[in-house]
C-alpha cells in the first residue's frame, strides 16, 4: 500500500464539523491538515435544486445505500435487515454532507439535558426512572457550552428572538430556554399563514408561541468572517435542497469559501476512509496512538494517510462505525453492560397530526427552519409528577414550503375512503392546501438495549460488515406520543378544524417513515473512560491523538434539532486543541 | 437488440403532449377533437402492450374526471416509463445485497429482491389484457392486486407522475399543478409569504426549465447518450 506525505492533521469528513474543525485549527496554527471527504466537491450550483423528485424523493443530495447501507434490528431476537433505501433518516453526503440540504432549525439544548439523569432523580426519583434506561449525565454542563452557541449563531447566522436574555424573559422567544448571553445575529424570519394561526391559537390556549430559530436570514447577512449571504426568499424548497441563492447556512456557504483559500488545507474528495491505524488497541486510558487512516482514493487504490492528529467528523453513523472496523476501545455488550462503543443510540420521536382546516394555506411558500413553536411540553418543563413517562419536546406549526408530489393525498380519516380512485382524488385535491401538519419533535431516552454494533451478515461495496442499530420504541416513547398527540389534536380542532387525523402511534421503529437525521450516540462522552468512549473534549479516552466529534458523543437526544450542539462542541473541541493539545500533545482534563 | 418500442396513441386521446423525440429533441403535439392523427411516442422500458396496461392502470387510480385532469392527460406513463429506464428504474441507489426476505415486516421497507423494473415487467404479466377491459372489471381487478408491490409502486408512481416537474416527462402542461394550485419552482414568494392569510395565492405555475431559461439534466436521463 502507498504512504502518501505525512500531514499534521487528519479530518475524516468534510460536514460542517470537519470544515469547522479545519477552520479553527488553520486560523490560528500552520498545522497542514488533510480533509478526506468520501462524497465528491459540491461546487454550489444548485440552481436545479428546486425539482421535488430528484431532490426530496430520489434523495438526490443522500448518501448512496448502494455502496453503504445500515442494518436495523428491534431487539437481539430478531436477525437484521439491512435499510435498503433512506427512509427514517437521510444522511447526506459530499463535500458539506448532511449540512447541504438540512431544514436548518436551530435550537440550544436546554440546560437539563447535559444533566438528564441527575435532574430527573432529583425532581421525582429513581422509580421515576424508565425500566432499563441508560441516562448518564454529560459531564459538561449548558453553562460552559453558553459561549459556544452564541459563537456558533454569529457564524452560522441564525434568525430569532431571544426568550431569556441574561435571565430576563420575553415573550416571543422561548421563555423556557436556557439563558442566552447575547440576541440572535437576525431577527425572526417571517410568519405565514399557518403558522400564524397556530400562534394565535396557542396563545389563546395559554400556551408561549416563540418564533422557531432558524440558520436561514431573515434579512442580508454578513458574519464576523465577512461572509455575506442574502435574505431568504421563501421559495418553499428547503428541505432535503440546497439553497440556490445562499441564504441557508451551508458549510458550503459559511465555512468552505474560508477553508478554500487557506493554503494549509486540502481536501481530497471520493477518499473513503476504511480504518484509522494505531499502533496499540488501547486497552488503558492514555495509552495507544493512532498513526493515521488508510483510504480508498478516487482512482481505486487503497493508501495510507500518516498523521500526527486524527479527527473524525464523520456523522454519527461513520464515526461508531468507523471505530468498530478499526477495533478502537471496546465495543458495548448490552448482556453485561460492559464496553462503550456503541452505547446509547438514540434517535428523535417525532410524528404529526394532519389538521384539515377550512381556508388555503398557500403552503407552497415557506422557508427553512420558518415557523412558530411552543415549548410548554418540552423536556422537564411541565410537571411529570402524575405523568407515565419523562421528558418531552416541542409542538410545531412549521411552513417551511410544501411541493405536491410527497404530501398529496391526505384526508380525513373519517371520509374512509380509498388510496386511489376518483372520490379520494376528489377530495385530495380539495383538502391540498388546507392540510395543515402540527408537528412534535421529542426527546427519545437512551435505553440497555439501542446501540450500534457490527452486523454478522450484511457487507458494505468494500466488503466490511455494516454497521448494525438495534433500536426500538419504548414505553416511554409511546406513553409521549400518546399524551402528545392529544395536546395537538386539541390545537388543531382550536385551530378551526373539524377533523383532525391524529398520529396512529408508535409500534416498533420503521425505517421508512422520516423522523429526522438526529440519530445520536455510539462514542459518548463522559467524565470517566469506564462510563465514555471520549472525555468532555470529545478526545478518545484510549488515543490521546484521537478526536470524535458530532452527535455520536450525545449520551442522550435533545428534544430537538442537534446541530447547535455539535457546533458549539466543535468550537471547545477546536479551541481546547489550538491552545492546549497541539502545544502539549496529551489527555485534555 | 432489442426492437425499439413505441407507445401509439391516437391524437384525440390526449389533451396535448410534450413529446421527445428520437434525437431528443421536444416538440408538443396538439390534439385535435376529430384528428385520426396517431402519435408514435419512442419508450425506453415498456413494450406497447405494457405502456398500455400501466396508462390504463394509472387512469383508474388517478382518473381524469369532473374533478380535473388525471393521470392519462398529465402523461404518466410517458413518467413511469422513463423512471424504470433510468437508474432508479435499476435500483441503482438501493442497496441491493441479499440475502433477501420477501415478507419482511412492514417497518423495515421493502425487502425484496427485484428492482422496479422486474416488478413491473413480471406483474404486468398477470395484467394481460387490463386495458382492454371495462372500468369497472378495472378497478375490481386493481383492488384484487391492491396489497401487492406492484400496486405499491403504481400507486406511487403515478402520483409522481401527476406531480413532479414536466422535465421528467408528467405533469404535462403542469396539468397535475394546475389542479392543485402549486405554482412550480417559484423562486421568490417573499412579497407574498405573510399575506394571502385565508386567501388562495395561485400564480401561474412555472417550470424548472422555464425558471432557469436553459435545460436540465433530470435524473432518470444519468446512463443516457449525451443531449
Amino acid at each position: 500500500m502507498k504512504t502518501l506525505p505525512s500531514t499534521d492533521v487528519v479530518i475524516i469528513g468534510g460536514g460542517w464539523t470537519g470544515l469547522l474543525m479545519a477552520k479553527e485549527i488553520s486560523a490560528h496554527t500552520s498545522a497542514s491538515i488533510v480533509i478526506l471527504e468520501r462524497g465528491r466537491s459540491r461546487m454550489a450550483d444548485y440552481s436545479s435544486g428546486m425539482d421535488e423528485l430528484d431532490y426530496f424523493v430520489r434523495l438526490h443530495m443522500m448518501q448512496d445505500p448502494s455502496r453503504e447501507a445500515i442494518s436495523l434490528r428491534h431487539n437481539d431476537n430478531e436477525r437484521a435487515l439491512p435499510i435498503r433505501q433512506f427512509g427514517a433518516f437521510l444522511p447526506g453526503e459530499g463535500v458539506g454532507g448532511t449540512g447541504e440540504h438540512w431544514g436548518a432549525v436551530y435550537p440550544r439544548l436546554l440546560p437539563d439535558c447535559f444533566e438528564m439523569y441527575s435532574k430527573t432523580v432529583e425532581r421525582y426519583g429513581e422509580k421515576k426512572l424508565p425500566a432499563d434506561h441508560s441516562m448518564q449525565d454529560w459531564g459538561i454542563t449548558y453553562d460552559e457550552l453558553e459561549p459556544y452557541y452564541a459563537r456558533s449563531e454569529q457564524e452560522v447566522g441564525v434568525s430569532g428572538k431571544a426568550g431569556n436574555l441574561k435571565g430576563k424573559k420575553i415573550e416571543g422567544g422561548n421563555i423556557f430556554e436556557g439563558w442566552r448571553s447575547t440576541e440572535y445575529p437576525m431577527p425572526p424570519t417571517i410568519t405565514p399563514y399557518f403558522s400564524d394561526l397556530f400562534r394565535v391559537t396557542t396563545k389563546s390556549l395559554g400556551y408561549h408561541p416563540y418564533y422557531n430559530p432558524t440558520a436561514v436570514t431573515s434579512e442580508e447577512y454578513t458574519n464576523p468572517e465577512g461572509i455575506t449571504r442574502p435574505a431568504c426568499a421563501f421559495c418553499g424548497f428547503c428541505e432535503r435542497t440546497p439553497c440556490m441563492i445562499n441564504a441557508k447556512a451551508q458549510p458550503t456557504n459559511v465555512l468552505l469559501p474560508i477553508v478554500r483559500q487557506r493554503k494549509s488545507i486540502s481536501i481530497r474528495t471520493g477518499a473513503t476512509v476504511r480504518r484509522i491505524l494505531h499502533d496499540k488497541n488501547g486497552k488503558s486510558p492514555n495509552g495507544g496512538k493512532a498513526r493515521g487512516v488508510t483510504y480508498v482514493d478516487e482512482s481505486g487504490e487503497e493508501v495510507f494517510q500518516p498523521a500526527d492528529l486524527v479527527v473524525l467528523a464523520s456523522y454519527t453513523l461513520s464515526n461508531t462505525h468507523l471505530l468498530l472496523l478499526s477495533g478502537i476501545g471496546t465495543p458495548y455488550d448490552a448482556a453485561t453492560g460492559k464496553g462503550t462503543l456503541g452505547r446509547n443510540l438514540t434517535h428523535q420521536v417525532s410524528f404529526g397530526v394532519q389538521a384539515f382546516l377550512q381556508k388555503p394555506l398557500n403552503k407552497f411558500m415557506g422557508g427553512g427552519g420558518t415557523g412558530i413553536r411552543i415549548a410548554d411540553f418540552d423536556a422537564d418543563v411541565f410537571d411529570h409528577g402524575n405523568l407515565p413517562f419523562i421528558r418531552g419536546g416541542m409542538i410545531a406549526a412549521m411552513s417551511v414550503g410544501t411541493q405536491p408530489l410527497s404530501t398529496f393525498g391526505n384526508v380525513p380519516r373519517s371520509m374512509k375512503l380509498p388510496r386511489w380512485g376518483a372520490a379520494w382524488k376528489k377530495a385530495a385535491i380539495e383538502y391540498f392546501d388546507r392540510t395543515g401538519v402540527v408537528s412534535f419533535a421529542g426527546e427519545q431516552i437512551p435505553h440497555k438495549g439501542n446501540r450500534f454494533d457490527l452486523d454478522p451478515t450484511y457487507k458494505n461495496a468494500a466488503g466490511d460488515p455494516l454497521l448494525r442499530m438495534t433500536q426500538n420504541w419504548q414505553d416511554n416513547e409511546r406513553k409521549m406520543v400518546e399524551f402528545m398527540n392529544a395536546k395537538m389534536v386539541e390545537i388543531g380542532h382550536a385551530m378551526g378544524a373539524k377533523d383532525v387525523n391524529p398520529f396512529p402511534g408508535y409500534e416498533n421503529y420503521d425505517v421508512t417513515r422520516y423522523q429526522s437525521t438526529h440519530i445520536q450516540g455510539g462514542t459518548i462522552m463522559a467524565r470517566t473512560p469506564d462510563r465514555g468512549v471520549v472525555n468532555t473534549y470529545q478526545q478518545h479516552w484510549d488515543i490521546s491523538n484521537l478526536f470524535v466529534i458530532g452527535a455520536s458523543t450525545f449520551p442522550n437526544s435533545g428534544s430537538s434539532n442537534p446541530t447547535p450542539t455539535i457546533l458549539a462542541l466543535t468550537y471547545r473541541t477546536a479551541d481546547a486543541i489550538v491552545d492546549r493539545y497541539l502545544k502539549q500533545p496529551g489527555m485534555l482534563g | 437488440m432489442k426492437r425499439r418500442q413505441f407507445l401509439m396513441l391516437s391524437a384525440a386521446s390526449i389533451g396535448g403532449v410534450l413529446v421527445y423525440s428520437l434525437d431528443r429533441r421536444v416538440s408538443r403535439v396538439f390534439a385535435q377533437e376529430k384528428s385520426t392523427q396517431t402519435l408514435k411516442i419512442p419508450l425506453r422500458f415498456f413494450t406497447e402492450e405494457e405502456a398500455l396496461i400501466v396508462a390504463a392502470a394509472a387512469a383508474r387510480i388517478f382518473p381524469g374526471d369532473d374533478s380535473g385532469p388525471g393521470a392519462k392527460e398529465a402523461g404518466v406513463v410517458i413518467f413511469i416509463d422513463r423512471q424504470l429506464a433510468g437508474p432508479w428504474g435499476r435500483d441503482r441507489y438501493r442497496y441491493a445485497q441479499g440475502p433477501f426476505e420477501e415478507n419482511a415486516a412492514r417497518e423495515f421497507g421493502y425487502q425484496g429482491k427485484a428492482a422496479p423494473r422486474e416488478t413491473y415487467r413480471e406483474g404486468l404479466k398477470g395484467l394481460k389484457g387490463f386495458h382492454l377491459l371495462s372500468p369497472e372489471e378495472q378497478d375490481k381487478k386493481l383492488t384484487e392486486i391492491e396489497s401487492t408491490h406492484l400496486f405499491e409502486l403504481l400507486r406511487q408512481n403515478t402520483i409522481e407522475g401527476m406531480f413532479s416537474d414536466p422535465v421528467h416527462g408528467g405533469n404535462v402542461d403542469m396539468v397535475g399543478w394546475q389542479l392543485v394550485g402549486f405554482p412550480g419552482p417559484r423562486m421568490s414568494n417573499y412579497d407574498e409569504v405573510d399575506k394571502y392569510f385565508g386567501e388562495a395565492f395561485r400564480p401561474k405555475p412555472v417550470s424548472l426549465e422555464q425558471v432557469l431559461r436553459r435545460k436540465v439534466r433530470p435524473s432518470e436521463d444519468e446512463g443516457l447518450g449525451s443531449t
